[in-house]
Parts: C-alpha cells; structure tokens; sequence
C-alpha cells in the first residue's frame, strides 16, 4: 500500500448507486504520485463511473476523493463543479471521445490551455494587451503541446476530421493544456492500430516523465504491463486487487473475474 | 409520367403552400365574418395564380432533385448550386463586403426622403444593434432568449428617469446628459440579466427561453401598471434629445431630423461590431463555441460554463440597454413598444441573417425591415403590400422556412454552420440548450 | 375587504380556471416527454381551438329562445370543433415546424426558434382572418352568470361549474388513456427511451405525431372553455400558454398527474397572490411562481416523469 504522503490521490470509500443499481460499492484506493498506474475490470465494472466520481461529472452517494497537487494543499473533490475539478488539477479524457467538433486542433487545445486564464469578455472586446497577450501565450503553448503529442501537421484541421488515433492524442493534448498534476485516460487505446498503440505507449511514459501523475483504464494489458507500476483491479463497482502489475496477474480473484465475464461474453454474442 | 407516391404528396404539399399564400396575401376577415378573408382569398381567380406558383415550386424542386440524381455533380445547375452555395458560405469574414456595406450605408441614407432616413435610423438601425446583441446570446452561446426587448424597455425607462424632470412621475435627484446615462442603462440592464439568468441557466437550456418570455412580458405589464412610476401607457414623453458638450465642440442632435442620429448609430454599429469579431476570436468565444458544443467536455477542460454562458447573456442584455437609450433620445415610448413581437422581431433578424454572423444579422435588418418598410406601399404594377399589422405573418414564415431549409441563415458565420452540419451527423450539440445535466445521476 | 372574507370566492375562481390551466398543461408534459422539448406553439393551438368553438357556437346559434337541451348540445359541439380545430393545428404543426427538423437531426435550438415562428406565424394569421378584436360565446347560448349554488358564502356560476366539470372529465379521460390504452402504453415507452422504444418495434414518429395531436385535442377544448368564461382573440393563446407551462414545471414536466396538480395550485396561488398584489398584477403572480419553483424545485412538485429515468 502507497501511503498518504506519495500519493496524488486517495479515493476512500466511494459508492454510487444509480437507482437501485449499485455502480460503486465502497471503493477505496490510492494513485501514486510521478507514476503511470491503470484502473482494468470487465465491461461494466465501474471503472468509467469511477473517473466521473473523481472528475465532478458524477457525485457519489458516500466517500470522499482527498487529491494533492504537487506543493499544494489536500483537497476534497467531491461535491466540486467540473471544471473547479480541473483548475485544482485533474485532467481527464472520455472513453468515447469528445472533442469540440467543429473547432480546429489547435483551438481544441486552446480552450483547455485558456483555462488557466484570466482576460475576459471586456478586454476581448476593447483588444486590451492582457487579451492580446493571453492569445498570443495560449496559442504558443497549444502548437508546443499538439507538438508533443505528435499531430503538428494537424493544426489547423477541424477535429471532426481527424483520423481516429489523432483524436485520442488531440484530447490528450487539450487535457495537458489545462496543466494537470493529475491525468486520467479513459481507454486511449480503444479502436487504435498496434503502431498507434506503440506510440501512445511512448506518449504516456513522457507524460510521466514531465512529472504528471497518469491513471489510465485499459484494457490491452500488454499496454497496461508495459507502462503501469501499480494496478487496481474493479468487479461489479468492487476493488477487488491493487498492487504491481505482475502480483494482480496471478491473483485468482481477478482470473476468475476475466473468465467469468469471457465466459459471459460468449454467451452474450452467440 | 407516372408520380411515386413520394412526388404526390410533394405535390400536394406545394399546391396546399400556395393555397395558404393565397390566404396569407387576400383580403382579412374579421369577427363577424370569419371565413370572409378567407372564401375571399380561395373563391376568386386570383387563387389560379397561387396554384400555379405551388406548381411551378414543385416542378422546379423535382427537376432539381432529378438534376441531382442523374446529372454528373459538373451539370450546370449542380455547378451553380455549387457557386451559389460557395459564394454564400465564405462571405462575412471578407473585408470587401464590409466595406461595400459601410459604404452604401453612409452614402445611400442622404438620397432618401425624411420619412425613409426615420425609418432607416428607427428600424433598421436600432434593430441591427438589438440583433448584434442578440447574436451574443444566440450566436455565441447557443441559447434563447425571448424576452430580449425588456433589456431595450429598461435602457428607455432609464434613460427617462435620469435625463428628464418631466418625461416620468418621477426622475433622479440629478439630471444627466444622455450621453452618460449610457453607462448607466447598460449596467443596469446587465444587473437585470444577471439576475434573470444566474438562476435560470443553471438548469436546461429551453428555461431560460421560457423564463426570458414570461419578464418579457411581466416588464411590459409592470410599465403598463405602475402609473405612478412609468405614466403607464401614456407612456414617456419629453426626453431631451442628444447634446454634446465638450469643451470647445458643442452639438445638440436636433430631434426632428434623423440623419444625425443615424451617423452617430451607425459608428456605434461599426464599433460594436469590431468589439464582438474581437470577441469572438478570443478565448471568450472559444470557450463559447466549446459550450455550444459539448458542454460536458468544456466543463471538463476547465470552463466554467455557466459564468460563460452567464456572460453572453448579460453582454446581450446590456446592448439592448445601450439600444434602449439611443431610441429613448429620439421617439416617443410606451410599453406597446416593448411587446413579444418585438423581441422575437430581432430573434427573426438573427436567424434570418445567420446566427453567429456578424454580417448576416446586420444584413437581416436591413434587408428584413428594409422589405416590411417598402411594402407598406403598394408595389408598381403588381400592387403588392403587406399591411403592418400583418407583417407578423411573413415574420413568422421566415423564421420556420429559415429553420427547415437554411438553418445557418443567409449569410453564415464558418464556425456556426460547420457546426450545425456536423451536430446534424451526431457530433457536437451546436447550441447550449441540453446543458451538462446528460451525465448527472 | 380581509382575505378571510374572500377566501372562498377566490378558491372558486382559482378551481375554475386551474382546471383549465391542467388541460392545456397536458400539452406541454406531453410533447415534452416524448421530445424533452417546450413547444413554444401551444399556446396558438388552444388558441385555435377557441376561435374554432367560439365561432361554431356562433354560427349555429338558432335564433330565438333555445331549450336546455339545445344549449347543451351546442356547448359539446362547440367542445367538440374546439377540440377538432387545436387537433388540426397540432398536426399542421407538427409537420411543418417539427417533423423537418427531425428528419435532419437538427440541434434542439433549432426546434425552439421554429416552434416560436409558428406561434408568431399562427397568432397573426389569425388576427387577420378573424379579426383582432376579441369575440365571445353568444349571449344566449345559456345563462352562464347565473349562481347555481354557493360555498361557504363563495357563488359558483353555471359556467364555472359547466367549465370545472368538462375539464375535471378531460383530465380523467386523458388520465386513463395514458395509463391504460395501448396509445398511452406507446407515449409512455417513447417518454422512457424512444430509441429503445423503436427496437422494441414502436413506431416512434407515429406516436410523436399522435402526442402532438392529443395534446391539441385537449388544449383546443381547454381554448373553448376559456373562451366561454373569457373570450377569445388573436392573441389570447400567450398568457395561458406561459402559465399552463408554468403549471406544468410545477407539475414536474412530463409527468402527467403533475400537469393536473401543478395547473389547480398555480390557480389557486394566483387568485390568492392577486388579492394581495393587485388584480392587475394576476399574470405577475404566475411569473413568480415559475421562477420560484424553477429555483426552489426546478424537478417540480410530483417530479419528472415520462421524459427522464427517475
Ligand atoms: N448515467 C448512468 N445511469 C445509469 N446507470 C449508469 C450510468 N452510468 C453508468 N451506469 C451503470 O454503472 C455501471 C458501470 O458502468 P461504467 O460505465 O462505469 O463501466 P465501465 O467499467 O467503464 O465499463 P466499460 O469497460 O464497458 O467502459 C454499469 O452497469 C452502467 O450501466
Ligand atoms: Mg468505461
């Protein structure tokens, strides 16, 4: 177990419950500080809601979410707007991909980097220099990080266009743009190609090695292995495994929780 | 020929468009004789005509869509749809038009006669400005607003109460020159904004249109029953018209000509235009255009939504109150003024024009208010006219014509109809109506 | 005069035109569930409905003194093309100013602006083929000021009871449809989920187009009956309209019996608020009550039903 003090995150005790239908049941964990760890669990396990708990976009019923920048303060996120959420420094990408379609890439990112500004609508409208300056700064820092992520030659690309790997990395650079200590991905490597997903294996490490704190949910473990030291394992909203990769590979808990869905699935399908 | 079922019913649909024209456009009925106007529009030859047109209309549509299925995309009627389409989508942005726009609205206005200069000031001008604000709500930030005109009735009432001792019951302790009461109205119709929309745009979108009708009409109703403070509908009369004095440059806009008034409109119209293109190039209108779009990942990228979407409205409702002022200055008021229709005239003009587009909602006053101005007079040799009470009825018409066919408007703004299409093809919302509740428990 | 003493009297009043606030309200939660859309128009089918009922009873009218029964008879028809008038607007509108939009998918703004142009479009008409003064249900149609009996002190008019009773029976037979034809069973599973509903093999655009013409059913009978205790004019369809809404959100939107409850308290809340502010100032006490309940309980008193998953 990570203790308080080299942990970014600390979930305690979060359960949702959606009518009488239970997403999270009394979940507990912790997300280490400077490293890239990954949430996995069959369809439906929760991990998704678990993200819109930490995130603002769902409130759960019970628990807190403690979340603790780099030299800042602790603070609770539950019961926090979404976008309050972001500006303390939880970034997040969707599972299924939401951009803005209509702007371009580099305005994409321009509305996450602007996040952290302050010039509004009247110095917009009289073009006062702390507008001016903000914009020139916004879209510099935007262009550097669609750099960072691989898709300089999409700047001025309407997002609804792009390819579908360049869209995951799009949202990803949007997230940064908020300057994140913390980054929660939401399967990035869903509907990607295995080169896409060699990239994005190397995208997430240099994440993680700028200082930024990375959860992803995934379910390729071969991505998972090769990135994450710490795993958490969900099953029906439960944490049933955390640990080091390798350990919760072994845990017949979390076997028999693959096969038993593997097994569903078969079923589901015929 | 043999018609598919499909084409039948198209027919009959076109031939039923012209039926209505022919009643929209016959003669009126009244209490009495309810089915006057229309047995009188539909037993008469003239309907022979409409049916023609609803003919005509149909005939034209179904050759075009037979162009379209058979024709290769070079045919020339694919080409000038094309051309057509091409030249009204990129428009707005280009300078040149701009500048033939300011061109013709200095020069043209001194060859019309006083009469036509009122009007070009009072309706065309006033309701270009009233749509550029409205624009912000409906362009910028994907909401509705249908009591917008209480903003403009607030600017007016304000205007009164400081500028005159005698134009209401009651007046502030100390008179201002008009000229600085535009601060005045302007904060005051954004405080009321706030007010209004702090509340109402935390929940869905569709309640703030609900919310802004019902103070449309409750200001109207409270103007018309506060004698004691509004001179109820006797309304306002006697507010000085506009002075300046500066120093050394002294002018007293005289009230009986329009012309001075309409220059002085016409730079604030310039000014206020540079002011919302700057706008909307800044992170103001991207964070905007990313409400407008998903509203769950802006929240998620750290915009505040509702302070931003609390902004546009209150920036809208203050230029109606800016509107307010300058009309207050020059005309007479009452709380007829300020009725629903009036409100919903600018909400046509913005739709008409291309919500978002800057261009297309000045374009939509002028050439909307332009037509309803031209045809209160019977056409040359057709004999055409629309009698003022019924100019509602083409109003109406446009805006759902407008909605069905061409929902970006005449002229519109890149980003909007590039959002409208794709939100059309399930990506993106293109306004801010379903809000950030889709993910909430 | 103390509030006391009025009470009654104002109870009464606020009952009579409630129930008609209830029927139109349907409307609103109807639409409302099956497309989680305002439909901004409503207010010029009930309006429709009045003219048309109005009109009817007018035309009809036998000169000289009718029997009761003849009076009767003439008030159900007047119900009757009321109804039969707001059904065809809703249909119309439905086809023009929302069925298009569907088609192409178009942003939910989109349906609000064209249903605000069909209203604009819709009043205006109307001003101009019947007149922009208002009309009324003949004189002689039945004695309607007469006091039939009185409560606690408070008189009821035969023409408060006669509206009171057919809007309570409207609400009851819309009631039942809801919750026991087939027609109900589809609103309600569109209400729930329509792309479920149209795996399950519902024919969604049908029973859309079936809940716009329901709803203008009913508003066109509510626009008869308020025209019978009021009158009827081009532009009588608005303040209705923005307070059936009202009483609908009061409700819980989309919830069905919340349309009925929110229409009866925003009437009586209004008949009570205006002894206090004013007579003049009736249409403001519904305005407050919109806002106050969209701030205190924007979910509504019954909570929303049909449309969302509680
Ligand atoms: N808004 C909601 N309303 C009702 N139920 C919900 C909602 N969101 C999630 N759920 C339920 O919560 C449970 C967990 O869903 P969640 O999306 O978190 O799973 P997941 O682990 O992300 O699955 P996947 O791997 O398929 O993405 C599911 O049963 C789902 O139906
Ligand atoms: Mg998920």
């Amino acid at each position: 177990m990570t203790t308080a003090d080299d942990s970014v995150l600390q979930v305690e005790n979060v359960t949702l419950r959606f009518g009488g239908l239970v997403s999270l049941n009394d979940v507990s964990m912790s997300v280490p500080r400077g490293a890239v760890s990954a949430v996995i669990g069959p369809n439906g396990a929760g991990k998704t809601s678990l993200f819109n708990c930490l995130t603002g976009a769902y409130k759960p019923q019970e628990g807190q979410v403690w979340f603790t920048p780099a030299g800042g303060t602790r603070s609770q996120l539950v019961g926090r707007t979404p976008h309050k959420i972001t500006h303390l420094g939880v970034a997040r990408t969707f599972q299924n991909i939401r951009l803005f379609p209509a702007l371009t890439a580099l305005e994409n990112v321009q509305v996450g980097v602007e996040s952290r500004q302050k010039s509004g609508a009247i110095s917009a409208m009289l073009h006062l220099p702390r507008s001016t300056r903000d914009d020139r700064e916004s879209v510099a820092e935007a262009v550097s990080l669609l750099e960072f992520v691989g898709l300089p030659h999409r700047i001025h690309e309407v997002s609804a266009a792009l390819p579908y790997g360049d869209q995951r990395r799009l949202e990803i650079a949007r997230a940064l743009g908020t300057k994140p200590s913390l980054l929660l991905l939401d399967e990035p490597a869903a509907g990607t190609n295995p080169a896409e997903k060699r990239d994005l294996e190397r995208l997430i490490t240099r994440i993680a090695d700028t200082g930024v704190s990375v959860l992803l949910i995934e379910h390729d473990m071969r991505l998972v292995m090769s990135v994450a030291t710490q795993v958490t394992v969900l099953n029906f909203g439960e944490v049933i495994a955390q640990g080091r990769p390798e350990e919760v590979q072994r845990n017949p808990a979390v076997v028999e929780a693959y096969l038993g869905t593997a097994t569903d699935d078969q079923e589901a399908s015929a | 020929m043999r018609l598919s079922v499909l084409e039948t019913k198209r027919l009959a649909a076109c031939l039923g468009l012209g039926l209505l024209l022919a009643v929209i456009t016959g003669p009126s009925g009244s209490q009495d004789h309810p089915s006057s106007g229309i047995r009188g529009s539909l037993l008469d030859v003239r309907v022979v005509d409409f049916l023609l047109f609803g003919l005509v209309v149909w005939a034209l549509a179904f050759g075009l869509r037979r162009a379209r299925q058979t024709e290769a995309v070079s045919g020339p009627t694919a080409q000038l749809r094309q051309t057509v389409r091409t030249a009204l989508d990129r428009r707005g942005a280009r300078p040149t038009s701009y500048l033939a726009m300011l061109l013709v609205a200095i020069l043209v206005p001194l060859a019309l006669a006083p009469a036509a200069q009122l009007s070009l000031f009072l309706d065309i001008g006033i309701y270009a400005l009233l749509a550029l604000g409205l624009n912000v709500v409906v362009g910028y930030a994907g909401l509705l607003d249908l009591g917008y005109i209480a903003f403009y009735a607030i600017g007016a009432y304000v205007t009164a109460y400081f500028t005159s001792a005698s134009a209401l019951p009651i007046h502030a302790p100390f008179l201002l020159n008009p000229f600085f009461v535009f601060p005045v109205a302007v904060a005051v119709a954004a405080l009321a904004g706030i007010i209004l929309g702090g509340p109402t745009l935390r929940l869905r979108g569709d309640y703030l249109a609900i919310v802004t009708l019902g103070f449309g009409e409750i200001v109207q109703i409270l103007a018309r029953n506060s004698d004691g403070v509004t001179n109820g509908s006797r309304g306002a009369f006697g507010v000085p018209g506009l002075s300046m004095h500066l120093g050394p440059l002294e002018y007293v806009f005289p009230r009986t000509k329009a012309l001075p008034y309409y220059y002085l409109l016409l730079t604030i119209l310039v000014l206020v235009m540079i002011a919302f293109s700057q706008l909307e190039r800044s992170r103001v209108g991207r964070a905007l255009a990313a409400i407008r779009e998903d509203e769950v990942a802006a929240e998620a990228s750290g915009v505040p939504t509702l302070r931003y979407k609390l902004v546009a409205f209150a920036i809208g409702a203050s230029t109606s109150g800016f509107a307010g002022v300058l009309f207050a200055t020059k005309q007479f008021f009452n709380p007829e003024t300020f009725s629903l229709q009036a409100s919903i005239l600018v909400l046509t003009i913005v739709i008409f024009g291309g919500m978002g587009s800057l261009f297309g909602v000045v374009l939509g006053a002028v050439v909307l208010q332009g037509l309803a101005y031209v045809l209160r007079d019977p056409i040359p040799f057709i004999g055409f006219q629309v009698a003022d009470a019924d100019r509602f009825i083409y109003f109406g018409a446009v805006i759902i014509i407008m909605m069905v066919f061409r929902p970006q408007g005449l002229v519109p703004s890149r980003r909007r109809s590039r959002e409208i299409k794709l939100s059309e093809q399930g990506l993106g919302h293109a306004d801010a109506i379903t809000g950030a509740s889709e993910v909430k428990p | 005069m103390a509030f006391a003493d009025q009470f009654w009297q104002l109870t009464v009043t606020g009952l009579v035109i409630g129930s008609v606030y209830a029927v139109i309200a349907l409307g609103y939660t109807l639409v409302y569930g099956v497309l989680q859309l305002i439909n901004f128009a409503h207010s010029e089918v009930f309006m429709f409905g009045a003219f048309g009922g109005v009109f009817a009873t007018r035309a009809l009218l036998p000169s000289g003194n009718i029997s009761a029964t003849e009076s009767i008879g003439l008030v159900l028809l007047g119900l009757g093309i009321g109804a039969l008038c707001g059904g065809l607007a809703a249909f119309a509108l439905e086809r023009t100013a929302y069925r298009p939009l569907r088609r192409r998918g178009a942003p939910r703004l989109a349906y609000l602006i064209s249903a605000i142009g069909a209203s604009l479009f819709a009043s205006n008409l109307a001003g101009k083929e019947f007149g922009r003064d208002s009309v009324n249900i003949p004189k002689d149609l039945f004695d309607y000021n007469t006091q039939v009996f009185s409560v606690f002190g408070a008189r009821v008019s035969k023409q408060d009871l006669v509206v009171f009773v057919v809007a309570l029976a409207l609400l009851l037979l819309l009631d039942r449809l809801v919750s026991g034809t087939r027609l109900g069973q589809g609103i309600r599973s569109v209400a729930q989920d329509s792309d479920t509903a149209s795996l399950m093999g519902v024919n969604v655009e049908r029973i859309i187009v079936m809940t716009f013409v329901l709803g203008g059913l009913l508003a066109g009978a509510g626009g008869f009956l308020y025209a019978m205790k009021f009158n009827a004019s081009f532009t009588m369809g608005f303040i209705p309209g923005v307070k059936a809404f009202t009483a609908a959100v009061l409700g819980g939107i989309g919830n069905v019996r919340g349309a009925v409850l929110g229409g009866i308290v925003l009437g009586l809340v209004e008949n009570y608020g205006q002894f206090f502010l004013g007579a003049q100032n009736l249409d403001v006490v519904a305005f407050l009550v919109l806002v106050l309940i969209l701030l205190v309980r924007p979910s509504g008193l019954l909570g929303e039903r049909l449309g969302r998953a509680a």
